[in-house]
């Protein structure tokens, strides 16, 4: 008898491990800004590649044979499957290796992980996105699916500011949006040495003067450097968000994505599975958070 | 539960039949210091060791071990060789029983664990009492008994151990041995209760654990913190040691010459300076107060928010081997406000 219980968990090393990585091929290194590619990859598996969805927030563990695995999240939106897209800009090992990778290479993914936005919170309410800098990484995929599925939400409004256009990540992308009727979207440099930039210069908490929203009514999604959450969740709060309407995406090292390996802990938390999205109220509670 | 009772001069005997459920490991003394290791013959076990200097974590999330083997042609495949291993660990303490219990919330719930569970489920438990000493406070922590998480656990009545049988194949084992196990009368009750209550009282070291979460909330930012930040050395000792850290690191090991290796996994500490450091250079615990205060905080208040008790069972081991003597009871009672003498 114990001979059969043996052989069923031995199989579950083999078929249900958490920890198994999928091979996926790099269909597209796009060079949007310097040390900032966007890359695009489809498991190997046509049939993981078929079916592989997210919650828009959410991250998966990339791993760089031979180098190791890193979290990253996942940029593109669930509406549009078949491929993932990760933005990523190269600050560590993995990073670098992935940067070496050309189109056709092979990587490794699994996941997805973490709690992603609360949807069924954010449909039918407004929806206000504050992204400064790489923070509209975990932003874009949430921007898309709203765009996406455009009657279950209220106003969509997208902040984004970069610290010259040079730096602007999936500049193309939002500036296309900006004249759009369905959706509001507000960007901005801090500065324009280069003097092309037609929209607005000024930091990112200035495009509050242009926004006209009903906080009761409304959730925010906010990313971004530590400057970008000392200035605006302070705005928020002043609008009369409340801390339960204020969400934010939080970076931690990770070594397994599933709660087990303690690195990402903040507080009493794991950032990876009851993360890396967490309200402002959380935020307040959980030592070191931000 | 089914209660029986082994003469003590025939646990020999029971311990060479034992060998048929898988090689018997037991505490083993070297230099006077114990440790778990696999028996050259039963002579060498020392079942009156007070504690092993590495718990039997080793066994089940063992210091270093391969996940994945990666080729360039399969990408990462399971590595299996070492799970279906069938261990026999002889004389594990109640307190240590317990922080394999704590490892399987760990490891056993949301996400499971393969690797984990696929040597839990292969290696037997046999427990068996123990004296504390002036490092123990598993009372406390509500673990100087094991109700669940063993095979076998032995329980000393002067001649005899009373033998508690936990599992199915605890059962085997003692039908395996047949005639060495007999009945329990009433007077090896009385003298179980009697030897019980008098253990209780030769605990040196107390704390109260009711109320701790709030206690760690409140003192959060007590002066404590900076003290015993200038105390560690931020070696990790007391996270070896331990019978319940389970954090770990993961790395991939190219072989020399070719693209294929392993993917290891290895034992990590929130004491090293590294720990919740990310790529680009932010860290979000920098000082080593914030370190020694996050293992604390972590293990009194974070562990019990997420699964109902404290990753602490009291065996004593972080006090034994902190080289600067950082005393978790007496951290612990001078954070309530209570000085207890023998923790200074």
């Amino acid at each position: 008898m114990h001979q059969q219980t043996e052989t069923t968990l031995h199989r579950s090393v083999v078929r249900e491990n958490p920890y198994q990585p999928h091979m996926a091929r790099i269909v597209r290194v796009y060079n949007m800004v310097a040390d900032n590619y966007l890359f695009t990859l489809r498991f190997v598996d046509e049939q993981i590649a078929g079916t592989f969805t997210h919650r828009p927030g959410q991250f998966i563990m990339l791993s760089l044979p031979g180098t190791g695995e890193a979290p990253i999240s996942i940029s593109s939106s669930p509406s549009r499957p078949g491929v993932l897209e990760l933005c990523v800009r190269r600050v560590g090992r993995v990073t670098n290796a992935l940067y070496r990778c050309r189109t056709n290479d092979l990587v490794a993914i699994r996941g997805p992980y973490g709690n992603g936005f609360p949807m069924e919170e954010l449909m039918g309410k407004n929806v206000l996105l504050v992204a400064g800098g790489l923070g509209i990484a975990p932003l874009r995929s949430l921007l898309w699916y709203a765009i996406d599925n455009r009657g279950r939400f209220e106003n969509i409004t997208v902040m984004y500011g970069a610290r010259t256009p040079q730096d602007m990540l999936f500049r193309d992308e939002l500036v296309s949006l900006v004249g759009r009727t369905d959706l509001t979207c507000l960007l901005t440099v801090d500065e324009d040495p280069g003097g092309d930039w037609k929209g607005h210069i000024g930091l990112l908490p200035q495009l509050f003067d242009y926004l006209a929203i009903r906080p009761e009514r409304t959730c925010a999604a906010v990313c971004g450097p530590p400057v970008v959450y000392r200035f605006i969740l302070k705005r928020l709060l002043d609008l009369g968000f409340t801390k339960d309407r204020i969400l934010m995406s939080l970076e931690r090292r990770m070594r397994c994505g599933v709660g087990k390996c303690g690195h990402c802990s903040v507080g009493y938390k794991y950032t990876c599975i009851h993360g890396p999205i967490f309200t402002y109220w959380d935020a307040i509670n959980l030592p070191e958070m931000i | 539960m089914k209660i029986l009772k082994l003469e003590k001069g025939k646990l020999d005997l029971f311990a060479s039949v034992v060998q048929q459920f898988g090689e018997v490991h037991a505490p083993t003394e070297h230099e006077g210091k114990f440790s778990f290791k696999r028996l050259n013959s039963w002579s060498e076990a020392r079942l009156d060791y007070n504690r092993t200097v590495l718990p039997p974590r080793k066994y089940f999330l063992p210091p270093r071990e391969t996940l994945f083997k990666y080729r360039e042609a399969t990408g990462y495949v399971p590595a299996t060789e070492d799970l279906e291993k069938r261990v026999v660990l002889f004389g594990v303490h109640a307190c240590d029983i317990h922080a394999l219990n704590i490892l399987d919330e760990v490891f056993g719930k949301g996400y499971l664990d393969p690797y984990y569970l696929t040597r839990r489920k292969n290696i037997t438990i046999i427990g068996i009492d123990c004296t504390p000493d002036e490092h123990c406070f598993c009372r406390s922590m509500r673990a100087d008994f094991a109700e669940t998480g063993f095979d076998l656990f032995l329980k000393d009545i002067g001649d005899h151990y009373l033998t508690f049988v936990g599992t199915a194949r605890g059962d085997d084992m003692v039908i395996a041995t047949g005639p060495l196990f007999s009945e329990v009368t009433h007077s090896d009750i009385v003298e179980y209760k009697r030897r019980s209550s008098q253990k209780c009282d030769t605990f040196k070291l107390d704390l109260e654990i009711r109320d701790l979460p709030e206690i760690f909330e409140l003192e959060y930012q007590a002066d404590i913190w900076e003290e015993l930040g200038e105390k560690c050395l931020s070696c990790g000792n007391c996270s070896m040691v331990c019978p319940t850290c389970y954090c770990y690191d993961v790395a991939d090991e190219v072989k020399l010459g070719s693209h294929d290796g392993d993917r290891v996994r290895l034992w990590d500490s929130c004491l090293f300076a590294t720990h919740a450091l990310v790529a680009g250079g932010e860290n979000f615990r920098k000082t080593r107060s914030s370190r020694i205060k996050f293992r604390f905080y972590h293990k009194q208040r974070g562990f019990v928010a997420e699964y109902g008790r404290p990753s602490c069972v009291g065996c004593g081991r972080c006090i034994e081997a902190c080289p600067v003597g950082i005393n978790i009871v007496g951290v612990i009672n001078r954070l309530r406000g209570v000085e207890h003498a023998s923790t200074d």
